[in-house]
């Protein structure tokens, strides 16, 4: 049987749904319509996919890691090149679909939420690319980690409102910007960074990442005398990467799917591994595994990437777990530093602390699968973001 | 829904008088006070008590109410705590009590358990602002197993079908949120605008009271905006004068008390 979910009221499994107050109620309807309407229309299908070719640089590479493949002794590794984005990262495919819908449905004022500020700057990107007014909201802790990103966003003209409540990082900015969107239903659309928050925005990014996966399968069949790849591995913070790689070959049974969460300082300290070691509950609307305390209140997550710093995780991502199509595993803010020198000394691509996790993961993943396995890891973003961060650590990420 | 709720509205509106909601978030400024306060508002004139259970992260609230929750929750309280607030006030008085709060640490806390526990207590109601109608299933049979009533949200942009939903479905009264916006937010003169779509809910609402709340901080907005409903809720404008008197911890706590029970008092005049 194949893949379905979600069902029309966005539940994959049990996981999703929308736990939203009422007033937001009859905008999300009405994003639904307008996303499915789009989706099915040429004119729009056109403009996106011209936007993502003339302005993001679609089809982002398929890269052979030969050196990174002979250090690590089994496997053949190849990275999707998100790094290469416009922008840095794969954040971008979602908020070019996400502005487009905007404007279908008359929005005026652009609002989203940021960790890393990827996002953030994804969302400043696109709006000065079509003139709108953007807000972005990042936590005030997230802001001095990723000053620079900060700086990128004001230099896009978009305004960076910080966040100072609670933990100050990613699930206090995604908050403030649910509470902007309920005081600002009638001319705000609020472009959602990952594969979470309430129905239909898991489905409808999962839609404009899988452009991520649906490309390394036509790439993969030049490179490669297969025709899918045997394992695809991916970080998952919100999710919105791993899904984009991981969709387009859910059907495919022989593909093996590995989903790397940030262990922070291991799974016994602070960390963010929400899949490894969270239950059930409800955060920013939908329902999913997260971390929570014993009465019921979010706990702060922690990683040193702002990127994957979340106590929550995409719906889809929760059943995905349950029915076991991907496996979901971890690594430490320790172990992402050492794959971030490892990655840019072996094939000369500084990754972002987010995709240095799945990197780290590879050590595991090439002893679990067969020797000549093709191994698709998705290089989500480049490292520039976080050289602050890399710098502090150099006593693990300099090897000379 | 337990009668002491639709009985107490019953009764105001055949007396042709406006119902007076009053919010506390349990646990502010600690757990210990309560009691205090609830006996405060009571004192006060309010015809039903929304006691708030604090969440760490309150995505429909406004400042005061995210502050009062998050001192709450430093302070010591959680939904044993609320619960036995309940309880203690449920001893001394028949006012009805609704409990207030996100869906998340009632999941946690357990569905079944938390509904026969918040009944036990005296809890008569039960108001989940994340927790809209198609979702409401996963709560729905353990509330009205319980003799708990599910009060739903109207906003001002909900449809005219769906408020006819929401009437069929809330028990006790159907809670029209003033304004697109947070709790506490200022009307900001949009009073005209407001009684109009309260006019319009009062044509579609048919099988329930109809109570207005978010931004309420007098008896003057109080009563501008329930001249179409049958009565009004204040929660953050409470909020802060328990700031306010609590803050001034020189006054002493009986003196405090009579002032919050005052200032609810000054709420209904007029």
């Amino acid at each position: 049987m194949s893949y379905d979910a979600p069902n029309q009221n966005g539940r994959f499994g049990p996981y999703g749904g929308a736990f939203v107050p009422e007033i937001l109620i009859p905008e999300l309807n009405a994003l639904e319509e307008a996303f499915e309407q789009s989706w099915a229309d040429e004119s729009f299908l056109n403009q996106y996919r011209c936007l993502l070719h003339s302005y993001v640089g679609r089809p982002t590479s398929l890269t052979y890691a030969e050196r990174l493949s002979h250090e690590l002794g089994r496997g053949q590794i190849f990275l999707k090149r998100e790094d290469l984005c416009h922008s840095g990262a794969h954040k971008i495919n979602n908020t070019i679909g996400q502005i487009l819908i905007a404007r279908h449905m008359g929005k005026t004022r652009i609002i989203a939420e940021t960790g890393a500020g990827q996002h953030g700057v994804a969302t400043a990107t696109i709006a000065a690319r079509f003139g709108m007014t953007c807000i972005i909201y990042m936590g005030a802790e997230d802001m001095s980690r990723q000053a620079l990103n900060v700086k990128r966003m004001r230099l896009l003209g978009a305004e960076v409102r910080p966040t100072t409540c609670g933990s100050q990082t990613l699930k206090d900015a995604t908050n403030e910007a649910i509470r902007d969107w309920v005081s600002n239903p009638r001319d705000t659309f609020y472009i959602i960074g990952s594969v979470v928050g309430p129905h239909p925005y898991p489905k409808m990014v999962r839609t404009f990442q899988s452009v991520i996966g649906e490309e390394v399968h036509s790439q993969l069949r030049q490179l490669s005398s297969k025709a899918v790849p045997d394992v695809l591995v991916a970080c998952v913070g919100g999710g919105s990467n791993a899904i984009g790689l991981f969709y387009p070959f859910i059907d495919y049974q022989d593909v093996t799917m590995y989903g790397v969460e940030a262990a922070g300082e291991g799974l016994h300290g602070r960390h963010a591994a929400t899949l490894s070691t969270g239950d059930i509950g409800v955060l920013h609307g939908a329902m999913s595994y997260l971390l929570q305390d014993e009465d019921g209140q979010i706990s702060l997550a922690h990683s040193i990437s702002a990127g994957l710093d979340y106590p929550g995780v995409g719906p889809e991502h929760s059943w995905l777990k349950d029915i076991g199509r991907v496996k979901y595993i971890s690594e430490t803010d320790h172990a992402a530093l050492r794959a971030v020198s490892l990655l840019s000394r072996t094939e000369g691509i500084i990754p972002a602390l987010e995709t240095a996790h799945a990197i780290a993961a590879l050590e595991k993943v090439v002893n679990e699968v067969d020797t000549d396995s093709v191994i698709v890891v998705n290089c989500s973003g480049r490292g520039d973001k976080d050289m602050q961060t890399i710098m502090e650590h150099d006593e693990i990420t300099t090897i000379f | 829904m337990k009668s002491r709720l639709s009985s107490k509205l019953n009764s105001l509106k055949k007396r042709d008088k406006k119902a007076m909601g009053i919010f506390l978030t349990s646990g502010f400024p600690t757990p210990s006070d309560t009691n205090q306060l609830l006996k405060a508002v009571d004192q006060g004139g309010a015809d039903f008590i929304e006691l708030g259970m604090p969440h760490s992260d309150p995505l429909a609230e406004g400042l005061p109410i995210q502050y009062s929750s998050a001192t709450a929750l430093r302070s010591g309280t959680t939904m044993k705590t609320t619960l036995e607030a309940v309880n203690n006030f449920r001893q001394t008085s028949d006012t009805p009590l609704l409990l207030m709060g996100y869906i998340n640490p009632i999941l946690k806390f357990g569905i079944a358990k938390f509904c026969e526990h918040a009944s036990a207590c005296g809890a008569d109601g039960l108001i989940i602002p994340d927790l809209p109608p198609q979702e409401a299933s996963l709560l729905q049979e353990e509330a009205h197993k319980n003799g708990l009533g599910l009060v739903f949200l109207v906003a001002p942009n909900t449809s005219t079908e769906r408020m006819k939903q929401i009437d069929q479905l809330s028990d006790g009264f159907v809670y029209c949120i003033s304004i697109t916006g947070l709790t506490g937010s200022e009307l900001r003169g949009q009073q005209n605008s407001i009684n109009s779509y309260l006019e319009h809910a009062r044509q579609v609402i048919t099988h329930n009271h109809l109570m207005v709340g978010f931004g309420i901080q007098s008896s003057a907005d109080a009563s501008q905006l329930s001249k179409h409903t049958d009565g009004f809720i204040v929660g953050s404008a409470v909020i802060k004068e328990i700031e306010r008197l609590w803050a001034s911890q020189e006054i002493p706590l009986p003196d405090r008390q009579e002032a919050l029970v005052e200032f609810v008092r000054s709420l209904k005049q007029s």
